[in-house]
């Protein structure tokens, strides 16, 4: 990146910015037009009485924050959207650690297991939850079977997997990390791959065992990466709806709701587009974090 | 010696051990579907039985349910529909725009590229409510023609990223050589840097294609007859009747639009992961 922009700068800058203009300006209109319209548009109902099928739009200040603020549905989707992001991305960064350590190195039918190990992640994942539903249904669920079969529980007493608020929350934390694993993994293997290979082994000659080779040399060096993997795999969790929605709607009791999936069940089903549009804005504070990480580490390694 | 041999081995048969435990862990719920799709209903609905083996034999009731019965072909070729169409407005609006970032507009390519790669980072689940309102305003309720609109709106952005990459990895003495034998600065572009770029453009056309597979919120969000879904939305929601679902039907359609989506993503794998890590990998 760095050799790439000092050349274009004393080459490229200002050769012809007409064209230049003319070729960027479509997809940034587009842009523009379809990405920050509608964002200026949630912040106006936001602040609106906006209603599916009402054509008057009267402003009401804060109105629909104080209201949201004040539902205990809304503190318990927060604390959900926090739970599932923090938590499954924990699961993931521990997980991915030890599969990109198992990975390396080439073996045969390394093809393989790579392939099976990325289908959370390449599959549709409303199409992977629903696999999950009927893994967890609440008779013909094999988890229960297993558990049954190993007589850790009677016949018929094994727990309903999403149908009691703490195994439900459990469940789609677990399905979130299981998404995201794959994704970060392959993240943090191209991050080993570049890690030039006589480091390790310098650090091995010396002495140094396995362990402490992976947390004081290797992961160090792989800090970077292991930011990109984080921060997304905390996108990814914190501004999804489709696994709770698909595994529990919510439920049992609006105990799995989440930011997105509340915003959708009020907004959409609910035909209350400003308590929708407000709860959605609440997802702006972190991203905007994220994003700002982000650009640190870009603009890192432009300087270096 | 033997110490040290015994290590390596030692060393192997945890690195096996951990493979297989997460590969099962990762791949389960897709075995899972398998064998749910060629089990009869009085095997998987009687809870005394193994789910592990078929205890009565495999058949293929539900697959010929899923494909005479139930709308999934037609998911299939919205699918496939909606994809192609929003993969050439993609190409259109990407690879001029990649090429002016990567290649005319200088220091500040690079920062409206940082700028275009946050938009991808803005979630549909952000912009769903308020373009539920457009979508209604232009009339494109229960449309196709809706997702076509929106879906470019986070295909673009990556596109643009993967391929401003991609541009840039090519040597410009090519196409000033290209100019100085006669061709403009636009002509250059439209008819090498294209023509060289096969397989950058071919990585786009499978994310796109992907990412609209995948998408889920917008084609909940916008459509509503059964005839207009993706597979994305018809397979979990329209494959349970009340509140009835078909367990068999609903897995084997949930693995056949899952493996052919597998398959294409592992090949471009690479390309994909370089995309994420620009940056962060030196």
């Amino acid at each position: 990146m760095a050799i790439g922009s000092a050349r274009f700068k004393s080459v490229g800058a200002g050769q012809s910015p007409f064209l230049s203009a003319a070729m960027f300006a479509p997809a940034a209109l587009y842009i523009l037009l379809l990405v920050a319209g509608p964002f200026l548009l949630a912040v106006f109902y936001a602040f609106s009485d906006a209603r599916i099928g009402n054509a008057e739009l009267h402003f009401v200040g804060l109105e629909n924050f104080r209201s949201i603020l004040q539902s205990p549905s809304f503190r318990v989707a927060i604390r959900n959207s926090i739970i599932f992001t923090i938590g499954s991305q924990l699961v993931v960064i521990v997980s991915a650690n030890i599969l990109a350590i198992a990975l390396e190195n080439t073996f045969r039918g390394r093809g393989l297991v790579r392939f099976l190990i990325l289908l959370p992640w390449v599959a549709p994942i409303s199409l992977g939850a629903i696999g999950w539903k009927w893994i967890l249904d609440s008779i013909y669920s094999v988890i229960s079977w297993t558990l049954v079969a190993l007589h850790l529980f009677k016949p018929f007493s094994a727990p309903m997997w999403l149908g009691e608020p703490h195994l439900a929350i459990a469940s789609v934390l677990l399905v979130h990390s299981w998404r995201v694993v794959p994704f970060s993994t392959v993240i943090l293997l191209a991050g080993r791959t570049a890690i030039p290979k006589d480091i390790p082994e310098a650090a091995a000659v010396d002495g140094a065992g396995f362990w402490r080779t992976q947390f004081q040399i290797v992961i160090p060096m792989m800090r970077p990466i292991l930011s990109v993997a984080v921060l997304f795999g905390l996108i990814f969790t914190f501004t999804d709806m489709t696994v709770v929605y698909i595994l529990t709607a919510g439920g049992p009791f609006d105990s799995t709701q989440t930011l997105p999936s509340l915003a959708f069940a009020l907004g959409i089903q609910g035909s209350d587009l400003a308590a929708g549009a407000a709860i959605s804005l609440f997802l702006v504070p972190l991203l905007v974090i994220l994003a700002y990480f982000m650009l640190r580490i870009a603009r890192r390694a432009e300087v270096s | 010696m033997p110490l040290k041999v015994s290590g390596a081995l030692l060393g192997k048969l945890v690195r096996a051990t951990v493979l297989a435990v997460f590969t099962i862990l990762l791949a389960f719920p897709f075995y899972w579907m398998l064998i749910t799709s060629f089990k009869q209903n009085v095997d998987l609905y009687t809870m005394e039985n193994n789910p592990f083996r078929f205890n009565a034999k495999p058949t293929l009731d539900h697959l010929k349910f899923l494909f005479n019965e139930t709308q999934f072909v037609r998911w299939l070729g919205n699918t496939a529909f909606v994809g192609v169409v929003v993969v050439a407005i993609t190409l259109f609006f990407a690879l001029p725009a990649a090429y002016a970032l990567a290649r005319l507009a200088g220091r500040w390519g690079e920062r409206l590229g940082i700028a275009i790669f946050l938009t991808y980072l803005v979630p549909p689940t952000l912009l769903f409510i308020p373009l539920s309102r457009v979508i209604a305003f232009l009339g494109l309720q229960d449309s196709l023609w809706a997702l076509i609109l929106v879906y470019p709106t986070f295909t673009v952005p990556f596109s643009i990223w993967l391929l401003m990459g991609f541009f840039k990895s090519i040597p410009r003495e090519l196409e000033d050589a290209a100019m100085v034998d006669g061709l403009t600065r636009f002509g250059a572009f439209l008819k090498l840097m294209i023509p060289i770029s096969t397989s950058g453009i071919l990585t786009v056309v499978i994310f796109t294609f992907t990412l609209v597979t995948q998408e889920f919120v917008y084609a909940l969000t916008f459509l509503s007859s059964e005839s207009n879904q993706m597979i994305g939305t018809g397979i979990p929601i329209f494959l349970v009747r009340g509140d009835v679902y078909y367990w068999g039907a609903l897995m084997a359609a949930c693995l056949i639009s899952s493996l052919p989506v597998a398959f294409l993503y592992n090949l471009f794998l690479d390309r994909f992961i370089a995309g994420f890590t620009v940056g962060a990998v030196k």
